[in-house]
């Protein structure tokens, strides 16, 4: 059988990359192998425990789960994405590490990157809700409680600034 | 002072921005990829294997068969010290690849590739002819005459049966004005779930294997792999990188041997083994399915006159850790409720499942599950209040194990459980719900344990650590004990901080572990890491100091015993002044041209000591009769483990443990194919594992006793808050309903079969 290929091209945590990608290779396998991007976690590879979530044009997606071929042309980012210039981290990373939301940090890429989805809608989401859509990973360490913690507390943090900044206009 | 205070982890923030390495992030991508071809047949016997087709894929290596495998090396695989006592050691049933298969998924073959697409497209073209052997998945059917035997050494399957008889038990339910209380309580086969698969990669360095593996416990892996392999164990290496959770399933030697052993057969190439999840569930281990049969005789006044326990372990195909598990369970049976008459039977069974072995709580969640569901239906049965039934029968304070040495030295239970019920506001609950009627119907129920910390007086129990001194006056901190994502590392830094005399970050924890260097340990198991860890860090801290001291001395002119360490500088203790910092000591002593030191430290401390672990739970329940269906509204758990080190880090354990206990208690279970012994719900969606939506809050509180032996005050917490959180909800379902569910999980297939039973419902199939 001979390989199929494929040239993607595609931003990976804003930078302009391009990489030839077999046409069966998942998404995770191209961000870990070709890009050395090992956040990227896999513990299922069929879209069951959401560790190697990553965000595509802004939406959160199982990477196992999506062809590295549809990447092309797409926005990605990745956890090492959030990461500023000099090593600084995000207020939701940060918010991981206070709340004690880390245990063995396998489930924790994919965690905040569903986290930063749910607060780039800048809107103030119930309980309920953070639950639903936190509810795609799987962790056995924290039993979601710090996880969601650190959730909530970065969300009201966040629109407490927002209000703060429109006080402010 | 760090011990007691909540200081954020170490390894916290290389974990958010995804940099901590896992073994596979550390594999080269040269490495060749290895799968493994698994039976499927239940019970029998490999005839041949036809490699012919697979062997055309491209880009396959080499395809090794259990015919390949010439030298036989039987290996034990529990993550056990070793005994050099014959009599104590564990049993050496396992082969890297096998011709006699005894469960659906037993290891028969493995292909080597150069990629994952080659690996998988050669093992569907690999045919395997079988004589089939008739096989057996109920635990007491395998104890029958007759039915099929796993292992020729073990007639009716009984791989071991233990007892203890205390008092006269027959003698004792003479007594007249008894009432009697029976109740069979099983659990299920569950699984650990780490989200981390089990991976392994193995090549050559000279004449040794190194091994790189997501594991517990790197010496055990050495010497097994050792033992596996036929080879001196000092020709092994292996290195432990972070691991993304283990909870017992990597404790034990999954498939460390088996890559070993193909990288030796394809010229010590580098080779990665990446189980599938679905491989995960069925080929590692899993919780050993435990039925108990409990006989109580109780006098009207509420004591208990005589008790009887029956314990029948399903072990799966092979022995792992064997009948450790059960009997720790069974041991806990006379102890959590002392009565002068008990009878105690545990059996250990062969059946054709996959292979049980450790699993957060060890035999404990089991053990809870059924003495504690029949607390709740002794108490019923006299008409007590199961919360005075409980406090007038529990282990009393100053009660005593013979054989552990192990003492209650304060009143936990009661203190645990007046603060778990005043967080839930048990009081008030309990009367509101009484009496309900309807199909939708609240309940609140509680249940105990008491845990052990570490394996003392049983194996061995022994620690080591080393501190060495930098220039700057840091040090690295080395240790046997394993971070494996409880956070060890963090309450190893403010221990040794704490001892030496340094700022927390003067400390610098080595975490991964490479057996080449790393101070002997048999790691992460018995949630024993900052028990013992404790001692040997004090010891080799104390050590440290003096020798640092000794050379403050010949610097300060001094004497030893008016001088200390405090936050990293050393202090002259009559006026306190600060005489110089530890980095201007360290930098001389190491560069000093009149009297140069490597300032380092290294000792072993042997611990012969153990202790009580205890705590409860209380679980609120809303139940939907008509649709079967339970929903947890509120838990709390209580613990008292001693004083703790890092209150923020065991909140989070108890959140985690906790969790666990309700998938326990509500959803998990492995079932099996009754016709062919095919695992059926091998996945991560048709096996229920909790998620963000099954859980309420989860509420963890302490009592912190500080427990004497230990050199720190702490004892065990990492598998305590696992241990009994289903039985709490499965009283709560009583309380709600009146009906005893006996089978966990309380799903909706076991509470079907309640209700129906009880008349709740009617079956109008």
């Amino acid at each position: 059988m001979n390989k199929q290929y494929k040239l993607v091209r595609c931003t990976i945590n804003g930078k302009e990359r391009e990489t030839m990608v077999d046409v069966r290779a998942s998404l995770t396998d191209m961000l870990r192998n070709d890009f050395r991007l090992t956040s990227v976690k896999k513990g299922c590879e069929v879209g069951e425990c959401g560790a190697c979530n990553v965000l595509i044009n802004g939406e959160c997606f199982n990477s196992c789960i999506y062809l590295a071929a549809w990447a092309d042309g797409k926005e990605i980012l990745t956890l090492e994405g959030l990461e500023g210039p000099n090593g600084e981290i995000s207020d939701i990373q940060q918010a991981f590490i206070d709340e004690a939301a880390v245990q063995c940090g396998f489930c924790t890429p994919g965690a905040i990157m569903s986290a930063v989805e749910i607060l780039n809608e800048g809107r103030e989401l119930s309980d309920e809700e953070i639950r639903i859509r936190m509810s795609g990973h799987l962790c056995r360490c924290t039993g979601y409680e710090n996880i969601f913690r650190a959730v909530k507390k970065t969300m009201l943090k966040r629109l407490a600034a927002a209000s703060g900044n429109r006080q402010g206009e | 002072m760090y011990a007691g205070k909540s200081v954020k982890r170490v390894d916290a923030l290389d974990k958010v921005t995804g940099r901590t390495r896992y073994t596979d992030d550390l594999c080269d991508r040269s490495a060749y990829i290895a799968r493994i071809l698994h039976s499927t047949i239940a019970n029998g016997r490999v005839v041949s294997i036809d490699t012919s087709e697979a062997e055309k894929v491209p880009g396959v290596v080499k395809i090794l068969t259990c015919f390949d495998l010439k030298e036989k090396h039987y290996f034990p695989t529990a993550g056990h010290p070793w005994s050099t006592d014959p009599a104590h050691q564990d049993v050496a049933d396992r082969l890297v690849l096998t011709e006699r298969v005894r469960f659906y998924g037993d290891d028969i073959a493995a292909v080597v590739a150069e990629d994952e697409v080659a690996a998988a497209q050669a093992l569907r073209l690999i045919h395997v002819e079988y004589e089939e052997y008739p096989f057996v998945l109920d635990v007491q059917k395998a104890m029958e005459d007759g039915a099929p035997l796993l292992h020729e050494e073990y007639p009716n399957n009984i791989l071991k049966h233990t007892q203890i008889r205390n008092g006269d038990y027959e003698k004792a339910i003479q007594e007249p004005g008894l009432i009697r209380v029976e109740g069979w309580y099983e659990t299920p086969v569950v699984q650990h779930c780490h989200i981390e698969n089990f991976i392994c990669y193995a090549e050559m360095e000279g004449d040794r294997i190194h091994v790189v593996s997501s594991t517990q416990i790197p010496h055990i892996v050495r010497r097994i792999v050792g033992q596996a392999l036929g080879i001196e164990w000092g020709r092994v290496r292996v290195v432990k990188p972070y691991i993304g959770g283990g909870f017992g399933n990597k404790q034990d030697i999954l498939y460390e041997p088996l890559c070993a052993w193909l990288c030796m057969q394809i010229g010590g190439h580098l080779v990665k083994l990446d189980v599938p999840r679905e491989e995960t569930f069925v080929c590692n281990r899993t919780r050993h399915s435990i039925r108990n049969h409990i006989i109580s005789w109780v006098r009207p006044d509420g004591t208990y006159a005589a008790r009887k326990l029956e314990s029948f372990s399903d072990q799966g195909a092979y022995a792992s850790h064997g009948h450790s598990i059960c009997a720790k369970g069974a041991g806990a049976f006379p102890q959590l409720y002392p009565c002068d008459n008990v009878e105690v039977d545990a059996y250990t069974v062969f059946t054709n499942k996959p292979v049980a072995g450790a699993m957060r709580g060890y035999g404990i969640p089991q053990a809870m599950w059924a003495v504690e569901s029949h607390t709740e239906d002794v108490a019923a049965a006299i008409g007590a209040d199961p919360l005075e039934f409980r406090r007038r029968n529990l282990m009393p304070v100053g009660y005593k194990d013979d054989f552990s040495k192990n003492e209650n030295y304060s009143d936990s239970f009661n203190q645990c459980l007046d603060k778990a019920m005043k967080a839930i506001d048990y009081e008030r609950k309990v009367k509101e719900y009484e009496h309900q009627t309807g199909d939708v119907r609240r309940g609140i129920g509680m249940a105990v344990f008491w845990y052990n910390t570490a394996v003392w007086p049983i194996s061995l129990e022994s620690s080591s650590c080393r501190m060495v001194l930098n220039q700057d006056g840091s040090f690295q901190l080395q240790i046997g004990e394993t971070e494996i994502g409880q956070g060890a590392d963090t309450a190893f830094a403010q221990m040794a901080a704490d001892v030496v005399g340094v700022p927390m970050e003067k400390v610098h924890v080595v975490s991964c572990q490479d057996t080449d260097v790393t101070p002997f340990g048999t790691s992460a198991y018995a949630s024993r890491q900052t028990y013992v860890a404790g001692f040997s860090i004090r010891q080799t801290g104390l050590l440290l100091k003096e020798r640092i001291l000794d050379y403050a001395h010949l610097l300060t002119r001094m004497p030893v015993f008016n001088l200390d360490i405090e936050d990293g500088n050393i202090v002259r203790t009559t006026d306190g002044r600060k005489l110089m910092t530890l980095a201007e000591l360290a930098t001389e002593a190491l560069y000093s041209l009149t009297d140069s030191r490597h300032i380092t430290a290294e000792s072993t401390y042997q611990i012969k000591s153990n202790a009580y672990s205890f705590g409860c739970t209380i679980a609120e329940v809303e139940v939907d009769i008509p649709m079967c269906k339970a929903r947890l509204l509120n838990v709390v758990n209580c613990h008292d483990a001693g004083k703790l080190i890092n209150p923020a880090l065991a909140e989070a354990q108890v959140h985690g443990g906790m969790s666990m206990g309700i998938g326990f208690g509500l959803t998990e279970k492995l079932i099996f194919d009754e016709k062919t012994g095919r695992p059926l719900n091998n996945n991560l969606l048709d096996y229920k594992l909790s998620t963000f939506l099954d859980h309420p809050r989860l509420m963890a509180e302490f009592v912190e006793n500080p427990e004497p032996t230990s050199a720190f005050g702490t004892k065990s917490l990492g598998e305590p808050p696992a241990c009994s959180v289903a039985p709490a909800i499965r009283n709560a379902i009583f309380h709600a309903t009146g009906v005893a569910v006996n089978n966990a999980p309380a799903d909706a297939h076991n509470l079907f079969r309640a209700f129906t039973e009880a008349g709740l419902i009617h079956d109008e199939r």
